[in-house]
This record gives structure tokens, C-alpha cells and sequence, in this order.
């Protein structure tokens, strides 16, 4: 049962599937967003529907690229032998 | 100390008979000691044990409250799932560093005076250092050094705080530190702070962590951080620097996790981050706060501990750390990878997991606060766990290439463990009440409700969305990065350069000095005192040569050059050096 469901997330063959589903979600999330009651807004996005899923993506984006550029142009990446 | 069982001298007076233990014997008795901790935290009351002088300082070895039970309750939970982990360890070493350092912080964590504190804190800072160093390897050893350097050098600042503080307040009692901030206090919150992992104190935590053996690491991902978090609750709630120190690292470590390459180096990046989210509540330091750190500091310990594990079990089965050399691990460990997922879902927040109970809690502590760049700082730390620990740490780990890496599911006590760790993270999220019920202040907070539950599932499955969109910029490197262990790592090769390149000099201009100045001197006097030695002594030392000579003269008619003699002549010296020795002596 366990191997079935880890077998589904990792095996080529069920890359549309997975695929498929994982939009449906996406949807099915922003859609229920918009019909929850909100009577506890404290500030002004939390008003807005559909807030948590912009904001999410862009947290996610902002923090892979501005890392990679304090990684790469900052310079806090460097070779593994550095210390050595 | 009748009616209370300290569970702290369960565990370090328990380390004694370990290494006389074997086989099954000694697994048994390893389980029976946390278990005897646990019922020993479950049935404690609340109060005051063991109050004594020492050096005319009242001294309190016990306070017991619903603070210290809360974190008494998880660390015992935590060192019997450690211990199961670790019970296939054919050495006795390692079992007892981690009593030793277990009975530290539960001694933390019931001190009721600073020094008591200051003698269990320096207590897991040793046993937790032999965690690293049983790793063995020049890598290790040279982290457990850095390691315990670090931490000793912050036992000294507490230590001097505590005096300052002692010395100044008249009291070494442990507890909030109200009257005004004096350099003791600030002394005794830079050691809380170092030991927190707050940056740029957080270097000896990334740097030691990954170093350590696969079963001293889950040890050590729950108890350093957790006690320093239960010191900044007890001694300063509501200290306004906390809250931003405490938001700043909660973004520092996702920031570096997507950096990492080494996977528990990345989960070592997350503890530094969620730590912030507790020292984040303790600063705010309102009711619903405290409430929070300290839940989700419970639940933290957990699934940070699961976390651990699994990463510890690729480890043990593959030998490999860097995950751009793991992958496509899914098909010989499927458990391993589900019961990582429950931590990982746990960390990220995901309703029904344990962190969806608590990590809200703190956030909701701040938006009723009024801080809503807190909140708006935290909730993006939430979306950066989810996008390492969730999503790249397992992408790359167990699924991504598959590098033909030969794999099985560990050993069945670490899979027992890693179950015991899970169930724990869906039951906290499931049924919150037990541990609210548990928290120092009532709690006012319900978790479920329907656009608590929406906004999370969006803020985490379009992390996921992108995460997919840019996998590629996520790729691992095979770098290692800059941290704030740096000025010390080339502070001290700076040391050595000082040692050998002015302080030679400095050396060889005060020899030039004695050449040019001194020698002129010495040989001066050197020619005196051979006139003297010519004149004087010389006259003396002839006359005594003379002597001898004519004495040695005697001497060459008495040898006959016949071994039998000189042996006859030297037993006869044996004899009378005996009978001297025995006779004349006495």
C-alpha cells in the first residue's frame, strides 16, 4: 500500500496522471479559498481570496532566485575545498 | 527531594551501568531509563525541590511548573524514540554521551538557580560534542572542535552574566528578568542567544550538526536549541529584540537551505528557521505566544526528529550525504520515504500534521499583536520549509536521478523509531487538545477553521507549483556555503599567520637586537673570565689533575686485566653496599 502510493509520486509512467492531479488541486484549493467564510480579517489581505496562493508562489520564487544570487554574486557559494 | 523523582539523575546517574551491559540486557535497560522518565515527568507536581545554600547563594536544584513540564514531557518522549533509533549501536559510547546529554537538559530545564543552569548547560555541551566526535574522520573531529570551542566560549560569557546579574540583583535564583536590562542580563541572553542558534551566533549549529554520527544527530537536532529556547521563555518573554531576531533567522535558514547540498546540513538550515518562529512568539511574549513557542517547540522536536532520521537512514544505508549524489532511493525504501513525508509535512504546516497546530498559533500570536510584517516575514518562511524539506530535500534525495545507488530499508529499530516519531506529528495535529492542554497559558485558539485550513493548502501547494516551474534553478551544487563560522574558520588561520609570519619577525629582530647589542657585551665579559679562568682557576685545576693522574698511575698497577677479578671485586661491592645499606642506613 505504502510502496503503491510512493510508486506513483516516483514512476515515469504515472508523470500525466500526476500531473493531472496535482492542477486539479491547485484549483480545487483556489475555488474553496473564494466559499470560505473569513468573519476573523484582521488585515487587508486577508480579505482577499486567493491571497495565500499569490503570495505562496512569490514567496517561493523570491526566495529560490534572490538565494542563488547571494549564493552565486554574493559569493557565499563556494568550493567544497574552501576550508581546506 | 522524596516525593520527586528528578528525572535528570535518572538519566546521568542511569549512564553508569551502560558500558558494564550487554546484548539484550543492555537494550532493555536503555529503554527502561527514558521510560522511568517519562512516568516520572507524567506524575510530577508542580513546586519547589531540593533548596539549598552553597556559598551563601540560595540554591534550588527543582522548580517545577507548566513550563518546565511541557518541555520536561517532549524531551523524555524524544530520548526514548533517540534511544530506539540508536539501539543497534554495538558501542556502549555513544548511549552514554546521550544520557549524559539528555540529564543536562532536563537539568536546564528544572534549574531553579543559575548555577545549577550554568552545571547542566556545560553538561550537554560536552556530552553533545562526543556525539560529533564519535563520527571519527578529520572532518568531525575538527567540526566537534570547533564545535566545543564555540560553546565553551559561551559558557564563559552565561557564566559571567550570571555573576554580574548574582552580584548585582542579590539573587542567583532563575527566572523573568524584570528589573531593567543590565549587562549581566545582556551577557546571560548572548549565551541563551548562541545556544538558541540565533545568527550570527548560528554557525556552530550548521557546522557540527551534519558531522555528527546518523543517531548523535537526531540527539542533537532535539536538545541544544529546545533548552535555549525554555531559557528565553523562563527569563525573557516580551523582549522586543527577540522579535526580530527571531524573524530575521526564521528567513536566514530557508535562505541558506536552498544553498545547501548536504541534506543534513539543509534540515540543520530549517532548525535555525523554526527556531526563529519560537524566539519570534517568546519576544512578542503575549499569553498566546508563549502558548505558541512553546507548542511549537514540542511539535518541532518531533518531526525535526524525524526529519533527522530519515535523512540519517539514507545516510547509514548509502553512505552518501551530498544530494547530488543520492537519488531515486524511492524504489528499495518506500517506508523510509513515507514516514520522512510525515515529518516533512509536519514542518510545513499541512492541516492534520502537528506543525499546522502550532506554528499558526505563533502567527496568529503576532497578527494579534499588530505585527504584520512578522507575519508577512513568517508565513514566507513557512513557504520556504515547505519548498526544501517538503519538496526539494525529498525530489532530490529519494526521487530525481536515479544514480544506481544500492539501497534496502534500515535496520528495523530505526524504522520503529522513525514510526513512533510520525504517529506522534499526525496525532498532535489531529487531536491539538492533550498538548494545549499541557501549554503554560489557557488557550484561546482553535486551529480548524475553514480559511485557516484554505490559506494554508494555498500557500503550500503554489510553493509546489513553483517549485515545479523552476526545478531546474534548484538543481544542488556541489559547493558548500559562507556562513558566520567563516571569521573564526579564517580568524583562525589568520592566528596562525600572526603566529608565524610577525611574531617570527618580531622574534628575529630581538635575536638581530642581541647580536649587534648584547654579543659585543657577553664577549667582553666572555674575555675576563677566561683570564680568570687562565690565571685562577686553571692553577687550581691542574693541581687536582696532577693528583689524579698520580693516582691513576696506582690505580693501572692494581689492574690485572682478568674478568674473574673485576667480577669477584664487584660482588664484593654488592655485598658491602647491602650490608651498609642495611645496617649503616637504618
Amino acid at each position: 500500500m505504502i510502496k503503491r502510493v510512493v510508486d506513483f509520486f516516483g514512476d515515469e509512467e504515472y508523470a500525466n496522471q500526476r500531473r493531472r492531479l496535482f492542477y486539479l488541486v491547485l484549483v480545487l484549493i483556489v475555488i474553496a479559498d473564494f466559499l470560505v467564510p473569513r468573519e476573523h480579517a484582521v488585515y487587508l489581505w486577508d480579505r482577499l481570496p486567493g491571497w495565500s496562493a499569490v503570495y505562496g508562489f512569490l514567496s517561493c520564487v523570491l526566495l529560490i532566485f534572490v538565494s542563488k544570487f547571494l549564493g552565486h554574486q554574493g559569493g557565499l557559494m563556494r568550493r567544497e575545498d574552501y576550508y581546506d | 527531594m522524596i516525593d520527586f523523582a528528578h528525572p535528570a539523575l535518572l538519566f546521568i546517574l542511569g549512564t553508569l551501568p551502560i558500558p558494564f551491559l550487554t546484548g539484550s540486557i543492555r537494550k532493555v535497560y536503555l529503554l527502561l531509563i527514558p521510560a522511568l522518565a517519562i512516568l516520572a515527568v507524567v506524575t510530577v507536581q508542580p513546586g519547589s525541590y531540593g533548596a539549598a545554600h552553597f556559598l551563601g547563594q540560595e540554591i534550588l536544584i527543582a522548580k517545577v511548573d507548566k513550563l518546565s513540564i511541557v518541555f520536561a514531557t517532549v524531551f523524555t518522549i524524544m530520548a526514548l524514540i533517540g534511544t530506539v533509533y540508536a539501539l543497534h549501536l554495538p558501542r556502549p559510547g555513544q548511549h552514554v554521551a546521550a544520557f549524559a546529554y539528555v540529564g543536562g537538559a532536563l537539568g536546564v530545564v528544572f534549574a531553579g538557580d543559575y548555577l545549577t543552569l550554568y552545571l547542566f548547560w556545560e553538561t550537554m555541551a560536552f556530552a553533545s560534542a562526543y556525539l560529533v566526535f564519535a563520527q571519527g574522520g578529520r572532518r568531525a573531529i575538527n567540526a566537534g572542535f570547533r564545535y566545543i570551542m564555540v560553546h565553551v566560549t559561551g559558557g564563559v560569557v552565561l557564566l559571567g552574566g550570571i555573576i554580574l546579574h548574582g552580584t548585582s540583583t542579590g539573587s542567583l535564583l532563575f527566572g523573568p528578568i524584570e528589573a531593567g536590562m543590565g549587562a549581566g542580563a545582556y551577557l546571560i541572553l548572548a549565551g541563551f542567544l548562541l545556544n538558541a542558534a540565533v545568527p550570527p551566533l548560528n554557525a556552530w549549529l550548521t557546522d557540527a550538526y551534519p558531522e555528527a554520527t546518523v543517531t548523535g544527530a537526531v540527539f542533537m537536532s532535539a536538545f541544544t536549541t529546545k533548552t535555549a529556547v525554555y531559557v528565553l521563555a523562563r527569563a525573557f518573554p516580551g523582549t522586543e529584540l527577540l522579535v526580530w531576531l527571531g524573524t530575521a533567522m526564521a528567513l536566514y535558514g530557508v535562505i541558506y537551505a536552498v544553498l545547501e547540498n548536504d541534506c543534513r546540513r539543509l534540515l540543520a538550515y530549517h532548525i535555525v528557521s523554526q527556531v526563529g518562529y519560537m524566539v519570534a512568539g517568546i519576544g512578542i511574549g503575549t499569553d498566546m505566544a508563549v502558548n505558541g513557542a512553546t507548542s511549537h517547540a514540542f511539535a518541532h522536536i518531533l518531526y525535526k526528529a524525524l526529519l533527522f532520521m530519515g535523512a540519517g537512514a539514507v545516510i547509514y544505508v548509502t553512505g552518501q550525504r551530498k544530494l547530488t549524489e543520492l537519488g531515486g532511493l524511492y524504489k528499495n525504501m518506500p517506508l523510509t520515504v513515507a514516514l520522512y513525508m510525515v515529518g516533512a509535512f509536519a514542518i510545513s504546516a499541512f492541516p492534520f500534521f502537528s506543525g499546522f497546530v502550532t506554528k499558526s498559533m505563533v502567527i496568529a500570536a503576532a497578527g494579534q499583536d499588530h505585527r504584520a510584517l512578522v507575519v508577512l516575514a513568517l508565513t514566507m518562511a513557512s513557504s520556504g520549509t515547505f519548498l526544501h524539506t517538503g519538496l526539494k530535500l525529498p525530489y532530490y534525495m529519494f526521487f530525481g536521478t536515479d544514480r544506481k545507488l544500492q539501497a534496502r530499508e534500515p535496520p528495523r529499530n530505526m524504522l520503529v523509531a522513525m514510526g513512533m516519531a510520525a504517529v506522534l506529528c499526525v496525532a498532535i495535529g489531529v487531536f491539538p487538545q492533550p498538548l494545549y492542554a499541557l501549554l503554560p497559558y489557557q488557550v484561546d485558539f482553535e486551529p480548524y477553521t475553514g480559511s485557516h485550513v484554505t490559506e494554508s493548502l494555498g500557500l503550500l501547494m503554489f510553493t509546489a507549483f513553483g517549485f515545479v516551474l523552476f526545478l531546474k534553478a534548484l538543481d544542488p551544487e556541489k559547493t558548500i556555503s559562507l556562513d558566520t563560522d567563516w571569521f573564526y574558520r579564517k580568524g583562525a588561520r589568520l592566528f596562525m599567520w600572526f603566529a608565524e609570519k610577525p611574531l617570527a619577525r618580531y622574534e628575529k629582530a630581538v635575536s638581530d637586537v642581541s647580536e649587534t647589542a648584547a654579543l659585543p657585551f657577553l664577549y667582553g665579559a666572555a674575555r675576563a673570565g677566561l683570564r680568570i679562568d687562565l690565571i685562577g682557576v686553571d692553577a687550581i685545576v691542574n693541581g687536582v689533575a696532577q693528583t689524579i693522574l698520580r693516582g691513576g698511575g696506582t690505580l693501572r698497577r692494581l689492574q690485572t686485566g682478568v674478568v674473574t677479578h673485576y667480577a669477584l671485586a664487584m660482588i664484593v661491592g654488592v655485598i658491602v653496599a647491602t650490608i651498609v645499606f642495611a645496617v649503616a642506613w637504618r
